[in-house]
């Protein structure tokens, strides 16, 4: 991953590198356990992707904001304590909104402490650049590990349970592949996801290449 | 719950609820540094220990919580805890293993945000364990963690000798022998644990 050294002018990029070409999930690899575990059905995948870019967004502002203050040797240690901060805010949140939803994502909340991704933007992006460019940027790896988390909340909840959100999608003849929201599901969802991604872009590679006037043996 | 067995809890966290292959806990490492088998141990061990000294010292820091009712701030003083352990164990280990110091590499420092730690600091404190449980606990949680990335890395170790498509090399092939693996453990939920 390039890292831009100077401080970066807020374009549409800022935003969009988040969702597709540095996406945290599919080409990072960050922040794993959370996108494995709770997956498990969408409306848990989006609850734990919004939870985790509110957290996301306030902590790298906050070390934006702080960036000058914060002396080089200790820099870690306060990221982890802004970031598990906002995350007790989070926890305390989620139970008095929906008692269901804190039961079924159990320690996953508290464990949003943990997430490389938060960690890594705090120390790669949100300790050089300033608050707008942070900002934005957030916004876009937020959105980008909430759009993972519902890629593979949605497939595992319809292979899984035969629904989505909540709602049956078939008649009650269909018999849920119930594998896909147990553990091993979650592995086999990611690892299928990260195929169709790699097959993408082996094939666009080689177009690039034919376009340029050479086939695909590279003859 | 506060009245299973040592040896159940023990069994179930290394086996039945295996932290990575049932739990999700732990991942990173367990794709990061599965790759060879000797570096793979010597992290289990490492994570095993960080595990027992900050599930102790959770237990202790909980106690003096609860007492002044001051609950809210469990999860940082957790987090500084564990990454004190963590630093006990990187100077430790650059006094007496220096070669193993730099096979561990940038993954050692990460043992702090490997979420099993955490995972069991919390864990123990929901379930209400007391201390001997919290101690049967965490060592087969890190009994646990080390199955699984030992298991891991010899499967990785075999692969690389394997003619697989290109497409498939690298994270996703890894995704899919671990899915295996976990489908494989599954087959110990019949001993009586329940999934958490």
């Amino acid at each position: 991953m390039k890292l831009p050294e100077r401080q970066e002018k807020v374009s549409p990029d800022t935003f969009l590198r988040g969702l597709w070409e540095e996406n945290p999930v599919f080409v990072m690899m960050l922040g794993m356990c959370p996108v494995l575990a709770v997956t498990n059905s969408a409306i848990n995948a989006l609850a734990m992707g919004l939870a985790t870019t509110f957290v996301l967004l306030c902590s790298s502002s906050l070390v934006s904001l702080l960036r000058k203050l914060i002396p080089k040797q200790v820099r870690i240690a306060t990221y982890i304590i802004i970031i598990a901060t906002f995350v007790t805010i989070v926890d305390y949140a989620i139970q008095a909104i929906s008692l269901d939803l804190y039961n079924a994502l159990g320690a996953f909340i508290q464990l949003i402490v943990v997430n490389c991704v938060i960690l890594g933007r705090a120390e790669a992006y949100a300790s050089k650049q300033r608050l707008g460019a942070t900002v934005v940027n957030g916004l876009g790896m937020g959105a980008g590990f909430t759009i993972a988390l519902l890629c593979l909340g949605t497939v595992r909840e319809i292979l899984g349970a035969g629904s989505l959100f909540g709602y049956a999608l078939f008649s009650e003849n269909f018999q849920p592949w119930v594998v896909m929201i147990l553990p091993p599901g979650g592995f086999f969802v990611l690892g299928a996801w990260l195929l169709v991604f790699a097959r993408y872009r082996q094939r666009r590679e080689r177009r690039q290449l034919e376009q340029q006037g050479v086939t695909a043996d590279g003859r | 719950m506060a009245a299973e067995s040592l040896t159940f809890i023990f069994l179930n966290a290394a086996i039945i609820n295996n932290f990575v292959l049932a739990l999700f806990l732990g991942i990173c490492p367990f794709l990061g540094v599965s790759a060879k088998r000797e570096t793979a141990w010597n992290m289990g061990l490492a994570v095993m220990f960080v595990m027992l000294v900050s599930s102790v010292s959770a237990y202790g820091i909980n106690w003096l919580l609860v007492r002044f009712e001051i609950e809210f701030l469990r999860l940082i003083c957790y987090i500084a805890v564990i990454a004190s352990a963590v630093q006990l164990v990187e100077m430790a280990m650059k006094k007496f293993s220096p070669a193993l110091f730099r096979a561990l590499g940038i993954f050692l420092p990460l043992i702090t945000t490997n979420c099993a730690i955490l995972g069991v600091a919390l864990f123990q404190t929901f379930r209400e364990y007391s201390f001997l449980q919290c101690m049967a606990f965490s060592l087969g949680a890190g009994v646990g963690f080390t199955i699984a990335l030992t298991l891991m890395a010899g499967l990785r170790e075999r692969l690389e000798l394997a003619n697989v498509p290109g497409v498939s090399q690298g994270a996703a092939l890894t995704l899919m022998l671990a899915g295996l693996l976990s489908l494989a453990f599954m087959g110990f939920a019949g001993l009586g644990g329940q999934h958490a």
